[in-house]
């Protein structure tokens, strides 16, 4: 089963971070993504550039009306993602917890949809 | 047979058998919605040949090849009409119901059960859902019975387990018992549902009823299912005890009003002995197990100890504080440290407990705990300050909800000398 694994954490805290906890973290994240691409589970992941960049879109009686920022105000922002392959539940939150960014923010764990056959 | 005599005979075993049924129907159909289909389909096949076959000597068995029969043909049913109207080849449907017929031989009701009770329990359900989805799932009571034991309708009950069966299969939580060290932080959930439909029965959170007996006998029958395929495991066996030696109490602690019967008060005739022997033997067993102490076996011992004193006066009340410290350490909490004032009173008086209380009140987590303030009120009524018993239980009035506990408040106030409500003008 697939799972998207969505790495939330507050955007000011992560720019506040002095250069050497930024490298280390990096290295953690470097360590993980290479343990679970060797496990077989990795299938995508990628960092997001800030919320500061981001841009909402949405369709109403056919104009598209675009706004800055993302669609809602949160505490912690999205920053980030896996797509994973597990076994089950269980499994991915086991990798989850692996997330570096787990200790700073949360994960959500979704289950994706099989694609329709 | 006289027809209702049977009937009830099948009803009784069919109430037996649900849980272990549908738990391995789950494991060899795969979803929880087929194996209930597969079941009531097996109850009725059931309710149609027994009659005339006699109940078979495994009934368990019978009604789980039974269930996996239909189950069978309702794949194959569904493999013709795929096959025929939408055109679709489904070579794989013979396999799947060959592979359902092996497994059935495997006999491992035990571990089904187990599974079953880890699925129901699972971290990533609600809590509402983990009791909901055990009480249906696993003890086989019907929703309608779920949904009055917590005061709900049947639809509000029905439509919160479909929400849950919905959320295991969507999000994938697996139909396991989870290996160790998973394991050993996942039983804690376990046994935190089981103490939850326990003390949910023991101390109703609303209404006029002060004791579900129904609740506390399907925790303790959870109990004893947890130990029967756990055997010899501490945190299993210290709850087991400490559900049994408070529902020995049970009797004793309503009267024939409807009151609350306080522990000092109650007829100690009216406890069941025969719980309390089980419960004794068991805290004996879960302490003598090396390791880590369970929190529930120290709350059990200290049930023990006040189920040990023939009369109130011989209650061993210097160790059940010095247990009350263990626990404290183990699991701090304000309601323990609460009941630790309590204990402390009766080992170095009422001065030294309202401190403690006080102190606790002062961090303002439980202010509005109705039992802290009428430990107050009691500790204060000790030390013959009356106004000031009579503020605080009035404070606790306020806060408790239960009509029996309300009623003990007022007699309280009405001891000291003074209305249960506002000024008072006798002052």
């Amino acid at each position: 089963m697939h799972y998207l694994l969505l790495i939330y954490s507050n955007e000011k805290e992560i720019a506040a971070m002095n250069p050497s906890a930024i490298a280390s973290m990096t290295a953690e994240y470097t360590e993980f993504t290479k343990g679970i691409v060797q496990a077989g589970q990795f299938k995508a992941g990628d960092r997001l550039k800030p919320t500061s960049a981001a841009t909402t879109v949405r369709v109403r009686n056919g104009q598209v009306a675009t706004t800055d920022g993302p669609f809602a105000e949160t505490r912690e922002q999205l920053g980030g993602y896996y797509l994973v392959d597990a076994k089950n539940l269980d499994e991915a939150i086991a990798i989850a917890a692996r997330i570096p960014g787990a200790r700073l923010g949360s994960i959500e764990v979704r289950p994706i949809w099989p694609p329709q056959t | 047979m006289n027809a209702s005599i049977r009937d009830q005979a099948f009803e009784e075993i069919f109430r037996r058998e649900a849980g272990r049924v549908l738990a391995t129907l789950i494991r060899l159909l795969g979803d929880f919605d087929s194996a209930e289909e597969a079941r009531q389909e097996a109850f009725i096949a059931a309710v149609e040949q027994w009659p005339a076959q006699g109940i078979p000597a495994n009934p368990g068995a019978w009604l789980i090849k039974a269930g996996r029969n239909k189950a069978i043909d309702r794949i194959r049913r569904d493999a013709v009409f795929r096959t025929k109207v939408q055109g679709r080849e489904t070579a794989s449907v013979e396999a799947d119901a060959a592979a359902v017929v092996e497994e059935v031989d495997d006999t491992a009701f035990g571990d089904d059960r187990l599974r079953l009770i880890f699925t129901c329990c699972h971290p990533a359900l609600s809590g509402e859902a983990h009791i909901a989805l055990t009480l249906r799932e696993v003890c086989g009571l019907t929703t309608q019975a779920v949904a009055r034991a917590f005061l709900v309708s049947e639809e509000t009950m029905a439509q919160r387990l479909v929400r849950a069966k919905k959320k295991i299969r969507d999000a994938g939580i697996p139909y396991e018992t989870p290996e160790p060290p998973l394991f050993n932080q996942r039983i804690q959930g376990v046994l935190a549902v089981v103490y939850g439909v326990f003390t949910e029965g023991y101390a109703v959170t609303a209404g006029s009823r002060l004791v579900d007996a129904e609740l506390c006998a399907e925790a303790i029958r959870l109990g004893r299912l947890l130990d029967e395929l756990l055997p010899g495991n501490p945190l299993v066996l210290g709850l087991l005890a400490l559900m049994l030696l408070h529902d020995a109490r049970r009797g004793a602690r309503v009267s024939a009003a409807g009151d609350v019967v306080l522990l000092d008060d109650q007829d100690r005739a009216l406890w069941d002995r025969a719980k309390i022997a089980e419960g004794l033997a068991l805290v004996d067993q879960a302490l003598s197990i090396p390791g880590q102490i369970s929190p529930y076996a120290v709350q059990a011992a200290i049930a023990a100890l006040h189920v040990r004193a023939r009369r109130k006066e011989d209650t061993d009340w210097p160790q059940i504080v010095g247990l009350y410290e263990v626990l404290l350490r183990l699991q701090p909490s304000p309601v323990i440290e609460l009941n630790h004032a309590v204990a402390v009173s009766m080992v170095d008086g009422a001065a030294r407990a309202l401190d403690l209380v006080d102190s606790l009140r002062a961090r303002g987590q439980v202010s509005e705990y109705h039992l802290l303030h009428a430990a107050r009120g009691r500790f204060l009524q000790q030390l013959a300050r009356p106004t000031e018993a009579r503020e605080a239980y009035r404070t606790a009035l306020d806060f408790a909800t239960l009509e029996p506990e309300r009623r003990l408040l007022m007699a309280r106030i009405a001891s000291i000398g003074g209305s249960p409500f506002g000024e008072d003008f006798r002052d």
